[in-house]
């Protein structure tokens, strides 16, 4: 079992969704975040006075897949968040040791 | 007593009310302007002067303005303590006015609580709750009622020299702008200004209470017409006219110089040319009030830089916005008052006047500044060494909705906590 976390802009969530939605994902989890990597800051001003906004706002996804699913939904997932600009995000991968389904008691794949 | 003239007594008494409303909406075009842990804190200082200052008012602080002259135009005697005795205020015994006393008193007590609370946007963030209510109180006793008696009561000494002032240029803005310096002095900056970032946590509520504001600033000066007559619809519609050039002339010039339109620049250019009009608002014709207005946005833009170039931290800018407005419309009150739209006044430099009504303006400027200023310094400097005016670092830090009032302006969201009743 794998867990995929995509950084994604938060305009391309629904676009996100729709895809793995396409794929047969049943479930995913979202936080808003802020963070820079390539793309900066922008700058703001009030009455004059210059700030620089250090951390961009983003959209983290995070979804537990089967080993095997793991390419295709990665895929699916940068193609679906892509503009090809700057600032686009990430995704990384990371083995999963346990799952639970909390209602049902259920473990490992079954519980994806 | 005069005849009283329902429709006269029904405009002050609207006013009276339209006044009032601009308290909330200073607050809110205040609020928004600071970070979120202090955005109660600016609330409070400013809701807390409708309840401080309305009752010194009418135990005390009218009859000091409004008073029997005492002291060759300086203050007013003590007859009213109380509000006894209002049938024998200057100006109502002998017919010049056909409201009800009571009305006026109402009318000048909503004067009374907003001028201080417009101090309170220079001392933002760091400005001890227990040591703004004494500052306060003793302002409201000490400072406001002798300035609004020089200038608006028939005895007082700049009213008998013919200086103009239609709404309270010199009595509300450069009063508690000048104040508002002088406790910025004391107070010192916000800890890491101007390095850190503060920027305001939601300009919605600023751009809402600019919209009170203005709305409320029509009873503010028409109302001060004490009519429904002429005047008053002369003095609503440069009000307005004056708001929105101002708006215009900040917007360009923020334009040009920081490359952005931006809506707090609308917000502010158009406070700034509210206050501006103050004084004039019943004593110039339109192109005097657009003229006012252009002029006060622009300048009034440029003079935010004054604190960066000077060191001090007026947090919100009251001294730009408040202070060098109402100089702007104090005196280019001499250059364009029209004896045409109010027989009242006499005609400025440029309509002809000449000279004697600037140099009025000129002393009633300089008389408000160097009083309030003085008074406002000694105040503040007392309260320092006795009670401390600031929160110590830590509150600070933490935000004056917590350390000064227990209390947290947003709890958004089903995840904190409150715990469970001791």
């Amino acid at each position: 079992m794998k867990l995929i976390t995509a950084i994604v802009k938060p305009f391309k969530l629904d676009d996100v969704r729709e895809a793995l939605k396409d794929l047969g994902v049943d479930g995913m989890t979202i936080t808003e975040v802020q963070g820079f990597g390539r793309q900066r800051g922008q700058t703001e001003v009030y009455r004059g006075a210059e700030y620089t906004v250090n951390f961009v706002p983003k959209a983290r996804v995070e979804v537990l897949v089967n080993d095997a699913d793991v390419g295709r939904m990665s895929d699916a997932i940068a193609e679906a968040a892509r503009t090809g600009k700057i600032g686009d995000g990430k995704i990384w991968v990371t083995d999963v040791d346990a799952v639970v389904r909390i209602r049902t008691g259920e473990k490992g794949t079954d519980a994806i | 007593m005069p005849e009283i003239d329902t429709g006269n007594t029904a405009w002050v008494l609207v006013s009276t009310a339209l006044v009032l409303f601009m308290v909330p909406g200073l607050a809110f075009f205040y609020a928004g302007m600071v970070r979120s842990k202090n955005a109660l804190g600016m609330l409070m200082q400013n809701f807390f002067s409708l309840g401080l200052v309305s009752v010194l008012w009418v135990i005390l602080g009218f009859s000091l303005a409004f008073g029997e002259d005492v002291g060759g135009g300086l203050v007013g005697a003590l007859d009213h303590i109380g509000l006894a005795n209002l049938a024998e205020i200057p100006g109502f015994g002998d017919g010049a006015l056909s409201i009800p006393p009571l009305a006026f008193v109402a009318f000048q007590m909503m004067f009374a609580v907003i001028t201080p609370a417009l101090i309170t946007g220079a001392t933002a963030d760091r400005l001890k709750f227990s040591a703004w209510v004494l500052f306060l109180g003793m302002w409201s006793i000490i400072v406001y009622p002798v300035v609004a008696h020089w200038v608006f009561s028939p005895g007082g000494w700049l009213f008998q020299r013919g200086a103009l002032d239609f709404a309270g240029g010199t009595v509300v803005h450069i009063n508690a702008g000048i104040a508002a310096l002088a406790l910025i002095v004391v107070l010192g900056k916000r800890k890491g200004w101007p390095g850190d970032a503060m920027p305001p946590h939601s300009l919605p509520l600023t751009l809402l209470g600019t919209g009170i504001l203005w709305f409320g600033w029509f009873g503010f000066n028409a109302g001060s017409a004490l009519g429904a007559n002429a005047v008053a619809a002369q003095a609503l519609m440069n009000t307005h006219i004056a708001a929105a050039a101002a708006m215009c002339g900040w917007l360009v010039v923020e334009r040009l110089k920081d490359g952005h339109a931006s809506t707090l620049g609308a917000a502010s250019g158009a406070v700034a040319g509210l206050v501006a009009i103050t004084p004039c608002a019943g004593f110039v014709g339109i192109w005097g009030s657009l003229g006012i207005g252009v002029v006060a946005g622009a300048v009034c833009f440029l003079a935010i830089q004054l604190k960066f170039r000077l060191g001090y931290d007026d947090s919100l800018d009251v001294i730009a916005v408040h202070l060098v407005g109402g100089i702007i419309g104090s005196v280019l009150l001499g250059l364009l008052a029209d004896s045409s739209v109010n027989e009242a006044a006499p005609d400025g430099l440029l309509l002809g006047g000449g000279t004697g009504l600037l140099v009025n303006q000129l002393i009633a400027v300089g008389a408000t500044l160097a009083f309030s200023g003085i008074i406002s310094l000694v105040l503040a400097k007392v309260l320092d060494i006795s009670i401390g005016l600031r929160i110590d670092d830590e509150q600070e830090a933490q935000g004056l909705d917590g350390s000064q009032h227990a209390e947290s302006a947003y709890s958004l969201g089903d995840i904190r906590s409150m715990g469970k009743v001791a």
